[in-house]
């Protein structure tokens, strides 16, 4: 498929009532927003990211997806960072809450990376997606997170590079999508040399259906063979590394002195987990009129680095950063396992390069492991 | 019953009503609320649309006052009563001091049932210990209820309770009911004596070195300050009731009750879900470290 095929994709979701997202420049990052058509897309662009560090910079000429991920995850439309849960008015001496909810958005997602499509799924469990509730022992599903992510069509782009953050490789992860990561169509990109040109592989029903409407020519062992040295190079470029027995490690060293370290570092300001995509934490708002009439409950995103997080009459239960940042990277990397049955972290590097300080979870975990039990 | 088929999670209650979405408070009128202590009040509840909650004890719900916020509070009533729902609560923050301030025919939000059950069918033909301290009481006060219901059931029964001051005994004239009848036994401490207090002064573990009760075939449960509840264990254990026939309830930042928010996380629980009941024996290592 050229660039003309992508460009009609767009139009034809559009057309049957998808609003697409993809990346946009915005700020001096690449973010995930609303686009109308290819001309909304970062044509150019690569980027430089470190701990602590993300630079836009010129990438191949005419290219749309050499980036990487970049601060927002698509966590932000399925699970949004405010939602309205209801809203209530006085009656009499009681009140009455209004429970009528507002349709789920039909998003199309496009240029979806293999990391991002694990966050999905990893995300999927902790909100009960594609799971029968069981009231009874206590488990639900969020029923906006279920409307939007069934809603939710995904078109995926494999990585063509890897940054210096990422560590998909070391979490189970790659930067070549695979059949079961649950995508609808998956591109790769080969840059524009002579022509600018994309492998499409089919992840679903709806996928194979869309691309019927769409100009294409049959893919080659030549296209199969670029798309795969594609993929050998960005494996080869992992700039970071986790170890695999984290999980044990962790385990064993809620007592390491590697936490105090940390804690001196860390300011606690919670980018990490407002742009790690498998976060989750949540607190809600209660607003009253002026009044005393009427009232709405917010659900926003939360973080474990704060200090009312875990607040419980008369105090914290974590005050220090130690024990919040502990909390933070224990959870992710350990008691995940038993929560949802694997890792929470998908090795995309976020939390690497959007920290203040610079502050890298797998170097912290190599540090634990090579000095502690 | 065999020891190993209890895991930490595993006692839940198959009666969740069947609200749509465990998000949206249910609006229950106030029947009656009353004084307990200088600071403890409690109020009964019954749903505005006739549909009675069904929980078992040792479960909490969210209660919302309008405009003001949500509380967890653990339900203290009787569980083979379902014609109301009945929490006792502390007045210590924003909304617990608006839900005192409530009168009788205005309206609570409520959520729930939620969280783990104090097990009672792992006790049959055993002793049944309650230990409480304080408020720790309320909690336990349904399946004590329970207990008596099925009172053939099980062997001794043994509530020991501490409470601060003569004055801070809750529910003081259903212990000294309670105290009257021959199945049960009723043990009160105080840490501080006031006034003409003519009972045993001390704390709780105290009355768990003497209590009557046969070590070896014993189910215990606590409710209490996290600090009490560990003593308690340690005087239970000391005794010989072994770690998996020792139930706690614990308390965290509750917030939606159903595993989403991650405000209760401890260790690898959700206290809301995976809690606030637990058997000592799987919550024994997350209990020594600090600030977890």
């Amino acid at each position: 498929m050229d660039e003309a095929g992508l460009a009609s994709l767009i139009t034809l979701l559009t057309k049957v009532g998808y609003q697409p997202i993809g990346p946009k420049v915005r700020d001096g990052a690449i973010v995930y927003e609303e686009i109308d058509s290819l001309a909304d897309l970062p044509v150019g662009f690569a980027d430089e990211q470190e701990g602590g560090k993300y630079r836009l910079v010129a990438g191949t000429k005419g290219s749309f997806f050499e980036y990487l991920v970049g601060p927002t995850s698509w966590k932000r439309y399925l699970f949004p960072p405010t939602h309205k849960l209801w809203s209530a008015e006085q009656k009499g001496k009681g009140f009455e809450i209004d429970k009528t909810k507002a349709e789920a958005p039909a998003y199309a997602f496009i240029g979806v990376r293999s990391c991002e499509l694990n966050a999905m799924k990893i995300q999927d469990k902790v909100f009960g997606f594609g799971r029968e509730d069981h009231e009874g022992a206590g488990i639900f599903s969020d029923p906006n997170y279920v409307a939007r992510r069934s809603k939710a069509l995904i078109i995926a782009v494999n990585c063509s590079r890897a940054g210096k953050t990422c560590f998909c490789t070391s979490m189970g992860g790659d930067p070549h999508v695979k059949e079961d990561q649950g995508f609808d169509l998956a591109l790769t990109e080969f840059a524009p040399q002579q022509t600018h040109e994309f492998m499409v592989e089919v992840g679903s029903e709806r996928g194979r259906l869309i691309l019927e409407l769409l100009p294409y020519r049959a893919v080659t062992s030549h296209d199969t063979d670029r798309a795969a040295s594609q993929a050998r190079k960005a494996r080869g470029e992992m700039g970071r590394k986790m170890p695999p027995d984290i999980k044990d490690v962790l385990k064993r060293n809620l007592d390491h002195k590697r936490w105090d370290d940390v804690a001196n570092r860390c300011l606690s300001c919670a980018n990490c987990t407002m742009v790690c995509p498998t976060c989750f934490c949540s607190t809600v708002q209660d607003s009253t009129d002026l009044k005393g009439e009427k009232t709405e409950r917010t659900r926003t995103w939360d973080s474990c680095f704060s200090v009312d997080f875990s607040y419980i009459h008369g105090g914290a239960i974590r005050p220090e950063t130690k024990s919040r940042y502990r909390q933070w990277m224990t959870h992710k990397l350990s008691n995940w396992y038993e929560q949802y049955g694997s890792s929470g972290c998908v090795g995309c590097g976020r939390c690497i390069t959007w920290c203040p300080v610079g502050i890298d979870i797998t170097e912290e975990a190599r540090v634990i492991k090579s000095t502690g039990k | 019953m065999t020891e190993a088929s209890h895991t930490k999670k595993k006692h839940h209650c198959t009666c969740h009503s069947g609200e749509a979405s465990p998000m949206h408070p249910r609006p229950f009128k106030v029947v009656k609320i009353w004084k307990e202590l200088s600071d403890t009040f409690s109020m009964s509840l019954v749903p505005e649309d006739g549909q009675p909650i069904a929980f078992a004890p040792g479960q909490f719900n969210m209660l919302y006052v309008f405009g003001v916020g949500e509380v967890p509070i653990s339900v203290s009533g009787d569980p083979t009563d379902l014609s109301k729902l009945v929490h006792t609560t502390r007045a210590v923050g924003n909304v617990s001091r608006a839900l005192d301030a409530l009168k009788e025919g205005m309206s609570v939000g409520v959520r729930g049932p939620f969280g783990t059950v104090w097990p009672l069918d792992v006790a049959e033909g055993k002793d049944l210990v309650f230990v409480a301290g304080g408020i720790g009481l309320a909690p336990l006060r349904p399946v004590i209820y329970q207990a008596m219901a099925d009172r053939h059931k099980y062997r001794n029964l043994a509530i020991l309770y501490g409470a601060r001051t003569p004055e801070d005994i809750l529910f003081d004239k259903e212990l000294q009911r309670w105290k009257a009848r021959f199945d049960i036994d009723v043990q009160v401490t105080v840490d501080r004596s006031t006034g003409d207090w003519a009972g045993r002064v001390g704390l709780v573990t105290k009355l768990v070195e003497c209590g009557g009760f046969d070590p070896t075939n014993t189910v215990a449960y606590t409710c209490g300050p996290e600090v009490m509840m560990l003593h308690v264990v340690d005087s239970l254990h000391k005794r010989g009731v072994p770690h998996e026939r020792i139930y706690l309830s614990m308390e965290r930042n509750m917030k939606c009750g159903v595993g989403f928010c991650g405000h209760c996380q401890w260790g690898t629980s959700f206290v809301c879900r995976d809690g606030p009941v637990f058997r000592f024996d799987t919550i024994a290592d997350d209990l020594k470290v600090r600030e977890l």
